[in-house]
């Protein structure tokens, strides 16, 4: 929530460049870094570097919902991930199933909530976690976990900051899915021009006319775009107008 | 629009405001009870209700009556407008004519006059310094004024909600205002989704689309997120049973 006392009050574009900078500047790593999966890899460090956090890591669910792939910013870290995930709790499990963040701002005092994970977790010098959704409305792809070993809250900028790199996460894995990897993510959800509103309502048609998932619409969407040289905020005027199609039409 | 309200349908607002912010509370559903009773008040003026993201932006959540136009009134809100200002400011901005706000929402102000406005009101969601977001009031008319009392009870509603939701629910529960925010911004999208889903599954427009839904969603008490859940997972039966 917007806590204007002490908060930089910026744009999201330019949030959504500064983070993806932090991305750029993030050490490779010599084996994983190429693809989706090292750039998940440097997502989690540049994030647990930004957000003075002892290591952050991530999981994206395959399509089924039963298998995910981790990633994290260190070996420790992606043991905790996976533990989430073994177990079936932990304020991860809890994100994706509820949609939206879970913030603990102090583990010990959640301890009931997640009777096995939590012990297992302060144990292992975790004291607060905070886990993001990575999800465009009903298109949900996993989930960023943040991990601190003293407790306390984020502040305001530090969530803003927290919920720009689970937006970039969300950019990079929807571009993955149809391999053009235009790397044209800024701001990929705030055309200043357009309208919010009338982005997802293409998308959900798109997704009607393919057939398939919202991930998959959206990815078509800006493939779309990125091949036609235009805004996405302008596509999806013309797809909500009924101008343009992504049906294949039936013989 | 109105001059005075009645006492007893006032008291009933506010007790049913208080009233919602019980288990069980749904920010979407709140945000639209607000704006829908709201707009009750002040004898059917469109309301829609804006709430700040975690990074300041003005996001639109509910309204009284939701259409293109309005959705577009509301949305271009995060750079200038009524809103913006009252939520900046966390004063009201009342009674501001339209057609000679061209100046001082460029933007804003000629997209309300297209739509058929002739003012427009603006009050702030707001606890002390604590600024949430905004509440928007058009108005139609010329003579579309809100009188000085009516200011002071649309305001008093905008603080009962603003109190709840910042003080209530985070004792309460040990829910996180931002948890809920953030799900309830979430879900707004997929609202959207849903309107596209279903419009494109049953050749009619969006502003249809979302009518479907919504009456679906009275008819069986049912939230809107949760219908719009339903529609995304499977948009052509959906499509069936809401025909």
């Amino acid at each position: 929530m917007a806590r204007l006392r002490g908060m930089r009050v910026n744009g999201v574009p330019e949030q959504f460049r500064e983070v993806e900078a932090l991305i750029r500047q993030e050490p490779t790593a010599s084996e994983d870094d190429l693809g989706v999966a090292g750039g998940m890899r440097r997502l989690c460090g540049a994030a647990a570097r930004a957000l003075s956090a002892s290591g952050a890591g991530l999981t994206v669910m395959v399509k089924d919902g039963m298998r995910a792939v981790t990633a994290a910013s260190s070996p420790d870290i992606e043991r905790l991930e996976e533990l989430q995930l073994t177990l079936g709790e932990g304020p991860c499990v809890d994100a994706f199933a509820s949609a939206r963040p879970v913030l603990i701002p102090d583990l010990a005092s959640a301890m009931a909530r997640w009777p096995v994970y939590a012990p297992a977790v302060h144990a292992s010098g975790v004291r607060a976690v905070f886990a993001f959704p990575l999800q465009v409305g009903a298109a949900r792809l996993g989930m960023l976990d943040v991990f601190r070993s003293a407790p306390g809250m984020l502040t305001g900028n530090e969530l803003g900051l927290a919920l720009t790199f689970a937006e970039v996460a969300v950019a990079t894995l929807i571009d993955g899915q149809d391999g053009t990897g235009n790397g044209e993510a800024g701001g990929w959800l705030d055309d200043p021009l357009g309208s919010r509103a009338e982005l997802f309502q293409a998308q959900g048609m798109v997704m009607v006319q393919l057939g398939g998932s919202l991930a998959e619409a959206m990815a078509r969407m800006r493939a779309y775009a990125y091949a036609h040289d235009r805004r996405l905020g302008e596509v999806a005027q013309d797809i909500v107008a009924r101008r343009l199609s992504f049906a294949t039409p039936r013989p | 629009m109105t001059t005075t309200i009645s006492a007893q349908r006032l008291a009933r607002v506010f007790v049913e405001v208080a009233d919602t912010l019980v288990d069980e509370f749904d920010l979407i559903e709140f945000l639209q009870l607000l704006a829908s009773r709201t707009a009750d008040l002040l004898d059917a003026s469109p309301v829609g209700l804006l709430l700040a993201d975690q990074r300041g932006r003005l996001e639109f959540m509910a309204a009284s009556d939701e259409n293109v136009k309005l959705l577009e009134l509301f949305q271009v809100q995060n750079q200038e407008g009524p809103c913006l200002d009252a939520f900046r400011s966390g004063t009201p901005v009342v009674n501001a004519d339209l057609t000679e706000a061209k100046a001082r929402w460029p933007r804003f102000a000629p997209r309300a006059v297209q739509a058929g406005f002739r003012s427009v009101h603006a009050f702030p969601l707001r606890l002390r310094a604590e600024r949430i977001g905004a509440m928007n009031v058009f108005s139609a008319s010329v003579g579309g004024r809100l009188a000085e009392t009516d200011v002071q009870i649309v305001q008093a509603l905008a603080d009962v909600a603003s109190i709840g939701l910042l003080q209530e629910r985070a004792i309460k529960r040990g829910e996180l205002l931002t948890e809920q925010l953030q799900g309830a911004l979430n879900s707004r999208i997929t609202i959207e989704q849903a309107k596209g889903a279903l419009a494109q599954a049953r050749g009619i427009s969006v502003d249809e689309a979302f009518a479907v839904i919504r009456a679906h969603a009275r008819n069986h008490n049912l939230r809107l997120g949760e219908v719009a859940q339903a529609v995304i997972s499977d948009p052509d039966s959906i499509a069936e049973q809401l025909r």
